[in-house]
Parts: structure tokens; sequence; C-alpha cells
């Protein structure tokens, strides 16, 4: 899980610096678009191994949670959280809630099927995201599905570390702080395109 | 003071339990937890009902018998310490507290407040010891142990096996309880040519028996009586994962299960 | 009876060896075919199980608790032992072994404590091998300190936590052999009865906790090691659990009981705060180095202590002992504060308390340095009391902590039943009528792993236990006695908790038979006890019923040996006349109020034998002889 989910996340690092292109112009973003399907078979590599790891993650985390599931069959009448973050205790929710805006997301971006507000032009990716947010729910999805993205990544990054044996009383600290600004960055930079779509800075 | 204190009553495995509610109205804020138990149990002894049912022996912290959630938190509101030692002024008067057994399907319930832990027994024998027969050891200081690698495999060790985060894991998982011995172990030079066998044993025992996975979410190291590291975690999965991948049979075989009290089960 | 002791001829330092050349062994193939059942899973029942099992015996082990691992040798604290001499401060085996014979008031037997200062030096290397996290020099080599007033460092320890990381190594141990199938494990299960065929002890009878189911356990050979009996006294630092079932059964089944009135009292507990007070909570005595006892000059001043000026406060131990003040022994310095706080001059609610006062220490060191001396103990302090100790004296008081005596056993640590083993607290046999700190732990580990393993062989090579089972008619006897004892205290129905009959029993034997004795109070308690006990079997309440979890059926079953036993406690404190170690005798002191010994009339150990419900008990005499370390006077002034 946390190997799929560096790969993951490496993605969601790429795709990010991709899509902040679109604050050049239409011209930048379309072209990046253009290279992207220029890449031909490595393109479908890529997306593969994306496949796999989203699949895998998925898979390793469904098995976890049915194994914790049936850990506590009597659940408790009461139950307090004291050290933990809601990072980290939602992981369960905020997995399958970013799972399914990515399908969304890929419908409306990728393959078109969903477009909603205006017609989806192959191609022209600075189109298609600009009319695309200046639907307003689609936005509001969006801005909520990256913020659980944030909330998952947040726990996901540091927890990557432990999981794979690394922990240190003087370093762990650090990343876990990083961790959070990393979550945080990615966060501001993915709903800034929505937001300025919608306030019109980008149009 | 006056408290109610609603305690989980449950006659046995197979019997249907629920909660039920008492009322006490003289309680010593002196007393500790379990004091204000007894005192409860000898209140309904006398009126010839069954006392509450609940784990204890040292009474000074360091067995491991006793705890139960109290009002949500295991072994209560004040951090590193065993209901034991909790005294009662740590509560308001007026307080209603919920006291639940410890909820793990690897900790099946005994009776009221008891859980059988014998899994955390298992997991141990699934390799947590230095495979050294009596006798057979050289001078106890002809391995040099630094201090510092002495006082962290100290801080590991000082676990007590009270299950206290498995309850409150929202897993329920024993990856702390685990980790602990494996660190304590693994940290040691005595420990090291045990060590990819042993947490690759150990984990593969706390799986059979049934215990969640640990996700990372650190309520375990906050109800922990000993707090201890979650260091410790990190260490498990590092010896799991070099173990595993050095493992050079195909499959582990786990201690199965038991959770009878049969004369053969025992 | 003649107690034959078996002790080897010759130098004491060589009757060990002695004694293991001449003992049989068992051949390697023949050991399977035995089986062993040790009672108790502490450092003793644990380390010995786990040996055993190593040696290939078939070993079943019982315990009350829910894991081996809870045994009440978890909460040693202090540290153990060893004649390692590892500071070069002067220390060997033979000092050891002088001056546990000397703590002991010259009580203890003379080769049994030579082995275990001999043991104690192998201890220190098994328990490092298994991977006990001992406390370390900065170079890596084991850490050492001086404790109880011992003028070497000789004592090991892994922080103040010593008895549970000891304990952890020998469940450890015993866990490696229940994996391998050599040790069965029956935890939750509670000793009620032995079985003893043909004069030997042969098996015994167990009650499943969780069931309530009775079963009979055949073996070759039973070792007992189910620790001491300090909770006849209700209060005490033992754990709720512990109890004397297992060798009080033994003793109604042959097995001497020797030097029952040898009792410890730890003078640094927290005091009692109220009638639901369930135990006692040590404070280790290393409190004592840094802090300075004292006591009101008046009677009854009920100030605060921070508004008694110092003209007006009794330091006692440094106004009586000049030479070793606040580092009296543990016995001087409990009867002591028994004695000023019977004046009226005991602080705190209840009375019964002294301060033990670490201002002049902090002003002297400095907050930091007391922290770090003693930080741990002092947060418990504080979670218990709710008092800050850096700033208020810490008030203490003495408590029951350890009993010295036990079931009689000879040189091969076995009882008067042949094939009945004791170990560890249990038996009687190398502390005399004192213990020395950091000396258990090292006992109950020097039984377990050392000895036990030599001498239960030759008595399996030389007495060669026939096969038998289950339904031979006296464990089926067995059976059907603890049975009907069941019933008997379920059907009585009466009025009265259990506990509050063990409270009762508590205060007669404190008041009585604790720090001080004398001729009258033992009569008195001995009468009051007696009525107590009638009582109990027509008046206790036993909620619940026999075939579950009973907390309160388990208790009752244990509190009613201790009415028996508390009696023979103090039958053998009037019998008695003299003062030694923690028995101290009011008649029986030196002019300015220490305790006299009476060499020539009490160098025995009291070995008493059980002679039925109504009769007297009778007394058997070990003589004691004293060849390498000779009695003198303790004298501390």
């Amino acid at each position: 899980m946390a190997v799929t989910g560096a790969i993951l996340f490496l993605f969601v690092v790429g795709h990010l610096l991709g899509n902040l292109q679109i604050f050049d112009g239409a011209s930048r973003l379309n072209a990046y678009g253009r290279l992207l399907h220029n890449l031909g078979e490595l393109l479908w590599i890529v997306r593969a191994v994306l496949v796999v790891c989203v699949l895998l993650h998925i898979a390793t985390a469904a098995q976890l949670a049915v194994r914790n599931w049936q850990a506590r069959s009597v659940g408790y009448r009461r139950k307090r959280s004291i050290n933990s973050t809601y990072a980290a205790r939602t992981m369960y929710w905020s997995g399958p809630i970013v799972m399914a805006f990515v399908i969304f997301h890929l419908l409306e971006f990728t393959a078109g099927y969903i477009h909603p507000g205006s017609r989806f032009t192959e191609g022209d990716v600075y189109h298609n995201v600009v009319a695309g947010f200046r639907v307003w729910w689609v936005s509001a999805w969006y801005i909520v599905s990256i913020t659980l993205l944030g909330f998952h990544l947040r726990h996901g990054i540091w927890s990557a570390f432990q999981s794979l044996g690394i922990n240190h009383p003087r370093h762990t600290p650090v990343l876990k702080l990083g961790a959070l600004w990393i979550a945080g960055l990615i966060v501001v930079g993915y709903i800034s395109i929505p937001i300025s779509v919608l306030l019109g800075w980008v149009r | 003071m006056k408290l109610t204190l609603t305690i989980w009553r449950q006659r046995d495995r197979a019997a249907k339990g629920r909660f039920v509610s008492y009322r006490l109205d003289d309680v010593n804020p002196e007393m500790s937890m379990l004091e204000c138990l007894d005192v409860l149990n000898e209140n309904l002894s006398e009126r010839g009902e069954e006392p509450v049912a609940f784990e204890h022996d040292c009474r000074e912290g360091i067995c491991g018998s006793c705890g139960f959630m109290i009002s949500g938190i295991a072994h209560g509101p004040l951090p590193a310490t065993t209901v034991c030692q909790l005294t009662m002024r740590h509560f308001k008067d007026g307080d209603e507290l919920v006291l639940e057994p410890w909820r793990s399907k690897s900790f099946p319930l005994v009776k009221d407040l008891i859980v059988d832990r014998r899994s955390l027994d298992r997991i141990v024998q699934a390799g947590g010891y230095v495979s050294v027969s009596t006798g057979n050891t050289p001078d106890g200081n002809a391995l040099p142990i630094g201090k510092d690698i002495a006082d962290r495999a100290m801080d590991a060790a000082a676990c007590i096996g009270c299950g206290a985060c498995v309850a409150a894991c929202p897993n329920g998982s024993a990856a702390l309880f685990t980790g602990a011995k494996i660190a304590h172990l693994g940290l040691l030079p005595q420990g090291q040519p045990e060590r990819d066998e042993r947490a690759v044993r150990m984990v593969a025992q706390m799986n059979a028996e049934g215990f969640g996975g640990c996700t990372n979410i650190g309520e375990c190291v906050a109800v922990c009586p000993k707090q201890i590291s979650p260091e410790v975690l990190a260490r498990m999965n590092l010896d799991y994962l070099v173990g595993s991948w050095k493992h050079r049979h195909g499959t582990v075989t786990a201690i199965s299960p038991i959770i009878g009290w049969g004369p053969d089960e025992t | 009876m003649r107690l034959d002791a078996k002790i080897p001829a010759g130098p004491i330092d060589q009757a060990w060896d002695t004694a293991r050349f001449e003992m049989k062994l068992v051949n390697p193939a023949n050991k399977r075919r035995h089986t062993l059942i040790v009672v108790g899973s502490g450092l003793a029942g644990a380390s010995a199980a786990a040996t055993l099992g190593e040696l290939g015996y078939n070993v079943f082990c019982f315990c009350f608790q829910d894991s081996p691992r809870r045994a009440h040798s978890i909460a040693a604290q202090g540290g153990i032992n060893a004649a390692k001499n590892y500071q070069n401060d002067g220390d060997s085996i033979y000092r050891l072994f002088y001056d546990t014979v000397k703590g002991g008031d010259f009580r203890s037997r003379e080769a049994n404590v030579y082995r275990l200062a001999q043991n104690s030096v192998r201890i220190i290397d098994q328990c490092v091998a298994q991977g006990v996290p001992f406390a370390r020099e900065y170079g890596g080599s084991l850490e050492n300190r001086s404790f109880g007033g011992a003028q070497v460092s000789r004592t090991f320890y892994a922080r103040g936590q010593t008895g549970q990381q000891l304990l952890l190594g020998a469940y450890q141990a015993l866990e490696r052999q229940v994996d391998a199938g050599q040790v069965k494990m029956f935890p939750r299960t509670e000793m009620l009865d032995l079985i003893v065929i043909d004069g030997r002890a042969r098996g015994i009878v167990a009650r499943n906790l969780v069931t309530g189911r009775l079963t009979i356990h055949i073996a070759d050979a039973v070792i007992l090691a189910s620790g001491g009996y300090g909770n006849v006294y209700y209060l005490s630092t033992n754990a709720k659990g512990s109890n004397a079932t297992a060798i009080w059964r033994a003793h109604k089944r042959g097995a001497l009981f020797a030097n029952p009135c040898f009792t410890q009292i730890h003078p640094t507990c927290i005091p009692v705060s109220g009638d639901y007070q369930s135990k006692l909570t040590l404070m280790s005595e290393s409190l004592r180095n840094d802090g300075r006892i004292w006591v009101p000059k008046r009677k009854g001043d009920g100030r605060s202590p921070d508004q008694i000026p110092e003209e007006e406060r009794d330091y006692y131990l440094e106004r009586r002992y000049p030479s070793f003040g606040n580092l009296v022994p543990r016995d001087v310095a409990s009867r002591n504060a028994k004695a000023v706080c019977d004046e009226g001059r005991g602080v705190g609610t209840t009375g019964l308390g002294v301060y033990l006062d670490l201002a002049e220490a902090i002003t002297r060191l400095g907050v930091g340095t007391i922290r770090e001396r003693y930080g741990n103990l002092l947060d418990m302090y504080q979670r218990i009391t709710d008092e800050d100790p850096y700033k208020v004296p810490m008030r203490i008081y003495p408590a029951i902590h350890y009993t010295m005596g036990g079931l009689w056993v000879d040189y091969h640590l076995q009882s008067t039943i042949p094939g009945l083993f004791v170990l560890g607290e249990a038996n009687f046999s190398d502390h005399g009528a004192n213990r020395l700190g950091a000396s258990a732990l090292m006992q109950g580990l020097s039984d377990g792993y050392f000895i036990i393993p030599y001498t239960v062989g030759n008595y399996l090579t030389t007495e060669k236990p026939m096969k038998l089972d289950e339904s031979h008619p006296e464990a089926q006897a067995a059976l059907k006695g603890a049975g009907q004892r069941l019933k008997r205290l379920l059907e009585i129905k009466g009025k009265r908790t259990v506990d509050s009959f063990h409270r009762e029993l508590g205060k007669i034997m404190w008041n009585d038979c604790g720090m001080s004795r004398n001729a009258t109070g033992l009569n008195n308690a001995i009468g009051q006890i007696c009525a107590l006990r009638e009582e109990f079997w027509q008046n206790v309440t036993i909620p619940g019923s026999g075939d579950d979890l009973n907390q309160s059926l388990e208790r009752a079953g244990r509190v009613a040996d201790f009415l028996e036993l508390g009696e023979l406690i103090c039958i053998d404190a009037l019998e008695r006349n003299e003062s030694c170690g923690g028995h101290f005798r009011e008649e029986y002191q030196t002019t300015d109020g220490e305790a006299q010994r009476n060499d020539e009339n009490y160098s025995y150990v009291a070995a008493w034998s059980y002679t039925g419900a109504d009769s007297r008990p009778e007394l058997n005499r070990e003589p004691l002889a004293f060849a390498y370390a000779h009695p003198s006077q303790r004298s501390y002034k």
C-alpha cells in the first residue's frame, strides 16, 4: 500500500505541475496535452502502471478494511479518539470518495463522455477545463474531492514511511509536518484552477 | 462524591450482554477506579447479587491484568495510567462513567469486563524470545551493549501486555504489542540471530489471531500505560519486510488460535 | 519427626558440586516419559517449567492469572543481587553469602545460602543472554548499584522494573517451550489440592476458573512455586490474587510449614487512606538515601508540615541511631515508625504515617538531581496521593511485603512429602528471619533455573514413581473432597461478604502479629481468629454459582485457608520466645529497645506439622549450625 501510494503520489504531483500551465495560457496547456498524446505507447505504459497501482491500492485497502472490520465484531457504545488526526481515521472514507471523483474526472476531461456546460472538444484542453469549471457544481465537487485527497495525503505521505519501517524520534515529526505542508500545497495548487475559472481570472 | 457507573454485564460468552447502571453515593476521591468497583461489589454481594467481574491483580500498574474502557477511553482519561492507579478525583461529582470491556474478536469475552487475552501469549510463543537454554550462556559482560541501545530496548520491553492498544485501535490491531517485543529483542545483539524469523512468525501469528492491520492512526500510543513509542511499529514493519524477503520457505505456519476452555483446549 | 536437610558433608564451597555429582541422572530418552507439574508461573515457577521443558520433560504449568506473565514477581522494583564483583569493590561469593546469613539474623541454613550466592553469578549471565535489558554503563558494560544498605554495589537492575524484566525473560523462555510442545500451560486454573499416593506427591486437583470444572492432573513429581502468604494480613504489597492455597493444602497433606511467623515489613509504603483500601503501594526504599524521616514532637499536632518549625520536629531515626540514621534496616525503621504512631504522633488523617522529607536534599542537591534519581517514584506518589512530594513531605508507613517462612524443604528443595518440591517465596529456605533487598529475585531464579532441574531428576531416578492414572482412589477422593468444599462454601448463604472477613482477619494479624508481638496479644489473636473462622463457615455469603467464573468463590477458598494459616503464624510467633529479624517480641528486647536474639534456645527452624482441624499443630525442630558465619548481635547505633 505504501509503495502503490507513493507511485500515485508522484502522479498527483506531476499532474498538478502539468495542470498549472493553464495560468500560462491556452497554447501552453494545449501543447502540453499534445505532448502527452504524442508519447504514444509510453503514455499507455504510464497509464497501465497507474491503473495497476490504483487497483492494487484499492485491493489492499479493501482487504485491510475487511480484516479491520472483522477484528471488532461488537462495537463500543462509546469510543473517544484522543491522539489521532481526522485524516488518519478517515482514510477509508477519503479513499473511495477520491476514487469516485477520479472516475468522474476521467469521464469529464479525458474521455469527455460527461461534459456539462459545453461541448467537449478533443485536443482543446484549455477550453474543456475552463468550460467545465464554469459549471459551479463541477467546481464544488472538484474542490471537495481535492480537499479529501489532501487529507488522504496528509496521513498517507508520512504513514507510508512508517509502513516501510522508517521512524525516528527526531526526523518523523519533521516528516509529519512536511506531509501536512505538501498536502496543503497540493490542495491549494489544484483548487486554484476552478477558483480562478469561477472568479473569471482564467477564461 | 456521587457517580453513576454504567457497566457491561454479560454472564459468559454465549449469553447476551447489556448495560446496567449503578449509582454510588459515597465515592471517596482518593479511591482507585478498582476500589470503587470493590465498593460496588461489596454492596451487590450484600444484596445477594452477583458482583461485577473485572480482572485485576497487582494494583500497582505493572502486571497488566486490569483494564477496561471508561467512557470511551482505554484505561480512562489519565495518560500513562492503568485503571488500578486511576484515582476517582479525576472525575467530577455527578459524572456518569460507561465501563466496557476491551472489544476485539481476538479477545473473546469471558465475563462482564473480563476478556481472554491468550492471543497475546500465542504471539509471544511464535518467536517472542531468544532461543537460549538454561546454562548455555557466556559471561554477562562478554557482550557490551551501548547505553543508548539498552535504554531503547528497555523502553520497548516495558510493555505490560494489557491489551489497551488493541482496544483503542479503530482497526483492532495488536501491532503496538507485537512491535514492542520485536523491537525489544531486535535492538539487542542477543536478538540478532533470530531477528528475521521472529518478525515473520510473530506477524503471521498476529494475523492468524484475527487482529486488524495497523494503519498508523496512533490511538494505541495515546492509551498505552507504558507510553510505548510508535517507533516500534516501524521497526516491526521493517523487520517483517526484510524477514519476508529473506525467508527461504514458502509458508509460515501459525499456532492455531484456541478460544475454548475445555480440558483439551487450554 | 527427624528433619534431614540432606546437606552434603565437606566444605561449604564444594557442597553443591558434591551434591550434583552424587545425584543420579535421568537418561535423555527417558525424560520425555516423565510428567512434572509446576504450580505458579512467577520467577521460580516459570524458570523451572522452562528449564525442565528444555531438558525434555513433559511439563504442566498452572497459574490462576489469565497469563503466566502476570505473576507478582513482576512487581519487584529494586533489583537482583549477584556476586559478580564487576565493580571491583571487594564483593565475592563468600561476602554475599555472609551478608545474607547475617541479614537473615542467623536463622537460615548456611549451605543453602552459600549455594544461592554461587548461583547468583550465573543468573545474571542467563538473563543477559535472554535479552533482559539491564541498565548499562556508557561503555556497554553492566551497571550496578548499592541497595538496601549493602556496602558493595552488587545489585543489577532494569530501571525500577527489574522484576518485570526478569519475569518476562523467564516467561519468554516458558512460551518457547510451550511452542516446542514441552510445556502445556494452564492459565486461569487454580490448584485446590495435592494428590498424595503411597506417601508421594503424584498430582493435583485443579479448578478451571472460567468453567468451574475440577480436574485431576497426575504427574511423577509436583513442584510448587506459588509465592508467599503476605495477604493473610489483607493489606500488603502483594498482588490481590497472591494466596497460600497451594502450600496450605500441601501442608494439610503432610508437608511441614517452617517459620511461618517470619514475615517482612517494608518501611516505605504509601499509608492507608480509608476503609476501602485494597492494597498498599511500595515506594522504593532508596528514597531513604535522601529523605529525612520525622514526626511532630507534640502528640496530636494537627498542623500542616510546613507550619511545624524545625525545633518542634522529631527526626527520630537520626536521634536514636546516630551512625545509621535514616538508613537503618527495614525491620528497625518499621518498628520505630509504629512506635511513634502508637505514641499518638503519627501524621495524616489516620494518624498512621510519618513524614519522609526531601526538602533538605532538594536544597542541597537541587530539584533536578532529585527528579533524576526518583522522578518515576515521585510521579507515582503524586498520582496516588495528589500531593507534590517536591513541595510537601511524603507520608509513608510500613506494610507487609514478603514472607520468609514457607514450606520446609531440604537441600534438594524437597518438602517432607517425597516428590513435592517447593521453590521461591513458597519455601522457607534462604532468608532466615529477614530478607535483604534484591535477594528475592535471586532466590526465585536460582531455585528454578539452577537447582530444581538437578534435584528433580535425582528424585525420579532414585524413587522411580510407578505408572498410575486419574482413576486411582486417592486421586478420586481428593477430587471429591475439593468439590465438596466448594459446595459447602456456596451453601452457607450467610450475610457477610468474603472481603469483610478477610479485612477483619488482616486487622487482627496486623495489630497482634505485625511489627511487634507479645504473648498476650498473640493469645488474644488466636482466640479471635478461631472465632472468626467459625463465623466464616456459618455466615459468609458467596453470590453466583460454582460452574462459571466466580471471583467471590475464588476468594472465599483462599480466605478460608488464610483463616487457618493466620492461626499457625500466631502459634509460631508465640512459641518463638526471642526477637529476631522481622519477628519482634516485645518481651525480648535489649534495654534500649532493640531486638534480642536467643541463640542458645532458638537457633532452629520451627517446622510445624498439621495434626487435624481441631488439634494443635506439632512442632519439629531442625537445629541450625553456623560453621562459617558466626552469629553476632546486629547494632546500628
